[in-house]
């Protein structure tokens, strides 16, 4: 019988791989954003003292608005240029998909009522944020991943509609998990709040320019931080909607909604690795131990 | 105030239009991919690809020297980006529609034009950014666009970003910045939206037997008060219009208002001087998707008053936050 043996929030800005310059990024740096980058060396540590067999990411950049969809090719192996900062993200990649697993969830998915699809198109081109966060948590690229899409209810109908959807898929990946012989690191990949600078700073890693957008932002990550770290999970799902609004938040697209139902709801209380502000945006690297 | 300034504004409308560089025609295209890989699957989509034949035809007699395309499918957050990428070649797999198939491209970018508008962009106070990167991704709406405009990359193009933040006043220097570029370099020009008016999809997947339909009633009916509108050449009311159309017809979360009318207004020279036609009007998968054309038409009264004035220079962000 299969399990989830960890959750994670881990952001995704492309700042993070451009600054540890693996040879896969063709850009290089000096440096940068060093708190988010040891935050996730510990989450890495942390880690290596698991047995888990595939990473499974929900991702805010590969955006669907009809369902959810699955990566269903075993084998990507291209470039991925970021939309927003090319001129930091110019990334060789060579991924594994488990394409059983994700077979298994889509039908979990569909029984339970929702809209989904499968991706089995070769030419399709992963998004970046499930490339930066599988970077970041597993750099050796070493085990495979399931990817499913983000889906636009949120923007489409309310916040409260993303919740009830996140709740049937996070049950139904929890179900399809069980099923399968597989042992599961969940991964929401996105950041906390989310509003951008406009205009960056040169070089891009120029600490001296970084900091968090506004006051209210980081008042809003450090209320949603704590109730991780204290395990109230149960008021940490009943508040995302209101923290979304207040901050532009990725949480919009669902992420850790699904996760934190995956989970079973339960009252973990989360290691906190790190928080960082990345152009502006609040990220958190945080770890939930099933 | 200074000498610059009260030159601008003594200026007649007519004479501003006297002034203008020259925008031979300009289209709002639909950029979703059934239309170039399957047409033949519906007819509704089968009749918006025919309606794209026609007008890359006028395209191609008009013989412009650059297709400039501004793309609501391309998203940017720090300013306005700017294709410059001489040659661009890829395999694009659309994120929602990998079923419909992979869609090889070329573009030809007018290299020279896309710089010197970044110079352009930010004498008027923007910020710009050239992208000349190799496996850049270029949105599905772009490559749709040119693919059917332009099918055998017989014109240069450029294209433009959408910043998720931008609203009128940005997005109405942004063109202005576009037209200066036009007139620095003598440059005759065909000017591309890519945009859907409506844009809610319908929540399930295709069923190629069932005809297709609009969203919703409501947002049947506020295309086609805009189309009434944009049929009579009435851009610049359209594009005052806009922000009811976006909170009323549109997704309204993240994209803060419905740009690319300011955008195409501005072009046009921010008037009801033209001559609208709807070459197509179709339902896509529950959006509104319509092929319409501006051509210049003097004497229609193009000077009339508008409740919000065009902006020439952009201030920047306040800091209120």
């Amino acid at each position: 019988m299969g399990q989830i043996v960890a959750g994670l929030l881990a952001p995704h800005p492309p700042h993070l791989v451009y600054a540890e310059n693996p040879e896969q990024n063709e850009p290089t740096a000096e440096c940068g954003w060093e708190e988010l980058r040891w935050s996730y060396e510990r989450l890495r540590e942390s880690l290596a003292d698991i047995d888990y067999d595939t990473l499974v990411i929900h991702s805010p950049h590969w955006r669907t608005q009809i369902g959810t969809h699955f990566l269903a090719v075993d084998h990507f192996k291209s470039l991925s240029v970021d939309p927003i900062f090319p001129h930091l993200f110019r990334y060789n990649y060579d991924l594994k998909v488990d394409v059983d697993l994700a077979k298994k969830m889509e039908a979990a998915a569909k029984d339970a009522g929702l809209s989904t699809k499968l991706m089995t198109n070769p030419d399709f081109r992963v998004d970046y944020g499930t490339i930066v966060a599988g970077h970041m948590i597993r750099p050796e690229w070493d085990k495979p991943i399931v990817t499913m899409s983000s889906n636009g209810a949120a923007r489409y109908y309310s916040m409260d509609v993303m919740q009830e959807q996140m709740t049937t898929l996070g049950k139904a990946t929890a179900r399809a998990i069980e099923e399968s012989d597989k042992k599961v690191v969940l991964v929401a990949s996105h950041s906390l709040s989310h509003r951008h600078y406009v205009i960056e700073p040169n070089p891009p890693e120029d600490m001296s320019k970084e900091h968090i957008d506004h006051h209210g932002q980081y008042l809003w990550d450090m209320k949603m931080i704590e109730l991780m770290k204290a395990g109230k999970t149960q008021e940490l799902f009943d508040l995302i909607p209101d923290f979304t609004e207040a901050t532009v938040a990725e949480t919009e697209a669902g992420g850790l909604s699904w996760m934190l139902q995956a989970m079973g709801m339960k009252d973990i209380k989360a290691k906190v690795h790190g928080y960082g502000t990345v152009i502006g945006t609040g990220n958190a690297v945080v770890e939930w131990r099933v | 105030m200074s000498e610059n300034k009260t030159e601008i504004l003594k200026k007649t409308f007519d004479e501003e239009m006297e002034d203008r560089p020259e925008v031979l025609k300009s289209y709002v295209v639909p950029g979703l991919p059934h239309l170039l890989l399957c047409p033949e699957k519906k007819p509704e989509w089968q009749k918006l690809n025919d309606a794209f034949k026609k007008a890359a035809a006028e395209i191609e007699e008009l013989n412009p020297d650059v297709i400039l395309v501004y793309s609501s499918y391309w998203f940017s957050v720090l300013g306005h980006q700017f294709q410059t990428k001489e040659n661009i070649k890829w395999n694009l797999v659309d994120e929602e529609w990998h079923e419909l198939g992979s869609i090889p491209y070329e573009i030809s970018t007018d290299v020279e034009f896309a710089k010197e508008n970044i110079k352009a962009a930010e004498k008027r106070g923007l910020h710009a950014r050239p992208v000349d990167y190799e496996g850049f991704p270029v949105d599905t709406g772009s490559v749709v666009a040119l693919k059917l405009l332009n099918p055998k990359n017989k014109f240069k193009s450029s294209i433009v970003s959408s910043n998720v933040y931008s609203d009128r006043a940005e997005t109405v220097v942004l063109a202005k910045s576009s037209l200066d570029t036009l007139k620095k370099q003598n440059k005759k020009a065909v000017v591309i939206l890519v945009s859907s008016l409506s844009n809610r999809y319908l929540d399930e997947p295709i069923d190629y037997k069932k005809p297709e339909r609009i969203h919703s009633k409501k947002d049947e009916e506020w295309n086609l008060k805009f189309l009434e509108f944009l049929s009579q050449g009435r851009l610049e009311d359209a594009a005052q219009l806009s922000r009811q159309f976006h909170r009323e017809a549109r997704v309204t979360k993240k994209v803060v208002s419905f740009k690319p009318y300011w955008w195409l207004s501005t072009m046009m020279g921010e008037t009801n001087e033209l001559k609208g036609n709807i070459l197509e009007y179709q339902a896509v998968h529950g959006t509104g998707a319509a092929l319409i054309s501006f051509t210049p038409n003097k004497g229609k009264g193009g000077g009339l008053e508008f409740d919000e004035d065009g902006t020439e220079v952009y201030k920047g962000n306040r800091n209120v936050l």
